[in-house]
């Protein structure tokens, strides 16, 4: 059922989801743990900013990427004078754009799992000698583990699902930047729905199956937790 | 009885508000998002003309086309192509003798650089430099395959490899150009001339002979009333007023 560039346009959306949780996860941790533990008044606006993403439409981002990062914009300006051209209908365009879009999915479960620890467990370390890394990464990052990877389930599955930003800056080169979305939108305005729905059905399985794996995982926590609470005294 | 005799008067008005030729009516007409700025002028003069009233749904062909399909309340589609049309008739949402061309596309070659003499030469001159060319998506586009039959000819379709991008739809492959992160771009002449002169930039308006004509397509839709306003609106866009916007456009009439 499946035609060869179906088959490519999987497996570059899973690169690309990939590529861009590993990036999202090495960005996100820290603006995580410093929205969960300033007292900055920039705390708000930043939030605000980290949660745009949810509230624009995929056309704006579109828009003003193709916008910034062509040779007009001031991005597409730096990365034409760093001599690595302007970043539409690129592989690493596409990256900084699910970044981008993907952001407060990522970065807005683990500040959620960061608040919830508490300062407790980091004090007591402090007290024990641990230094500012050693704190983060030995005693808050394993215990906030299922926000992590919740975090990191919902970046993955939330760029395999998207379509307008990638339709706009993308290009629709099979094997650089054509994902499984735009090509079912090309298949449907082609009005090959045979095709459409063979990919679309292995979307409908991936989301099902993503999403089923993040609330098994969020039901094992639940019950861990209540499982630490009831052994308190 | 007396109910009897309201629907007799429901009846009457009926009657006579079906035998009133010149009443305003209510039209929906989905329009190819190509064709959406000239349509609105070909409307208001058609509304001015008339008194009907019109309604523009704007999107994809290939988006429109599905929505009829599944039974959207449009009377009239002007389509990008003359594919989707034709497939409309098949499905028997349409009478064959239905549907007809209303404006043929040219394809030019340009770019939003001034100054420039662009020729064939410069078309042929691009393989392996680093500018992008865009053109719309083949498989979607009118204006795409034909772009993709220039290019085939000039023997240049896999000479150009990834320097090739593609929009969804002309428009796209006009924005990409018109933003700069493509240099170069086959479009629409529709997007880049008005009254006869170029807008903006540099551009080769492509001979007709190099490719097939992009013949765009309308059908009235079944359902509508016969000798109804969707009708007016299907013979008024065959008419001088209507050619005369499709000329300043650039488009060919038919």
């Amino acid at each position: 059922m499946l035609g060869a560039n179906d088959i490519a346009a999987l497996w570059l959306t899973a690169q690309l989801a990939l590529v861009t949780t590993m990036c999202l996860l090495v960005i996100g941790l820290p603006i995580a743990w410093w929205l969960a533990n300033t007292r900055s008044r920039w705390r708000a606006p930043v939030a605000a900013l980290v949660a745009m993403p949810l509230v624009l439409p995929p056309t704006v981002i579109g828009f003003y990427l193709l916008l910034w990062l062509g040779p007009d914009g001031a991005i597409g300006g730096l990365t034409a004078a760093a001599g690595w051209g302007t970043l539409p209908f690129t592989f690493s365009g596409l990256v900084v754009a699910s970044v981008l879009y993907s952001l407060p999915f990522v970065v807005q479960p683990i500040e959620n799992a960061f608040r919830s620890l508490g300062r407790a467990p980091i004090e007591t370390a402090a007290t024990l000698g641990a230094g500012p890394w050693d704190r983060f990464f030995t005693v808050a990052l394993p215990l906030s583990m299922p926000g992590v990877i919740t975090a990191a389930v919902l970046g993955f599955a939330h760029t395999v699902g998207e379509f307008g930003v990638v339709l706009m800056i993308g290009g629709n080169i099979p094997g650089v930047t054509q994902v499984a979305s735009v090509r079912v939108y090309e298949q449907v305005e082609s009005l090959d729905y045979l095709g459409a729905h063979a990919l679309s059905l292995t979307l409908v399985g991936f989301s099902f199956l993503a999403l089923l794996a993040l609330y098994l995982l969020q039901g094992a926590r639940g019950a861990s937790a209540f499982a630490r609470e009831g052994r308190q005294p | 009885m007396r109910a009897g005799c309201r629907f007799g008067m429901l009846a009457g008005i009926l009657v006579v508000l079906a035998q009133t030729p010149a009443y305003a009516g209510q039209v929906t007409v989905a329009v190819a998002s190509n064709f959406t700025l000239p349509m609105r002028e070909i409307v208001t003069a058609f509304e001015r003309d008339t008194g009907h009233d019109v309604t523009l749904v704007s999107g994809s062909t290939g988006a429109l086309y599905a929505q009829i399909i599944n039974g959207a309340p449009f009377d009239l589609l002007l389509a990008a192509d003359e594919v989707r049309p034709a497939a409309i008739v098949a499905a028997g949402r349409a009478a064959a003798s239905d549907r007809r061309t209303y404006a043929i596309g040219r394809l030019v070659f340009w770019t939003r650089e001034g100054g420039l003499t662009l020729t064939e030469a410069s078309v042929t001159a691009l393989p392996g430099q680093s500018q992008r060319l865009a053109i719309a998506n083949p498989k979607l586009a009118p204006y795409g395959r034909a772009a993709v039959e220039v290019l085939e000819r000039l023997g240049l379709r896999e000479a150009l490899g990834r320097q090739l991008v593609v929009g969804q739809n002309v428009n796209q492959s006009f924005q990409f150009v018109r933003t700069g992160n493509a240099r170069f771009g086959f479009v629409a002449a529709s997007l880049v001339y008005r009254d006869g002169a170029l807008e903006q930039g540099s551009a080769w308006l492509v001979p007709d002979a190099m490719h097939a004509p992009v013949r765009q397509d309308a059908v009235l839709l079944r359902g509508t009333e016969p000798d109804g306003p969707a009708q007016a609106l299907f013979d008024y866009l065959g008419g001088a007023s209507a050619a005369a916007v499709l000329t300043r456009f650039g488009y060919e009439v038919p």
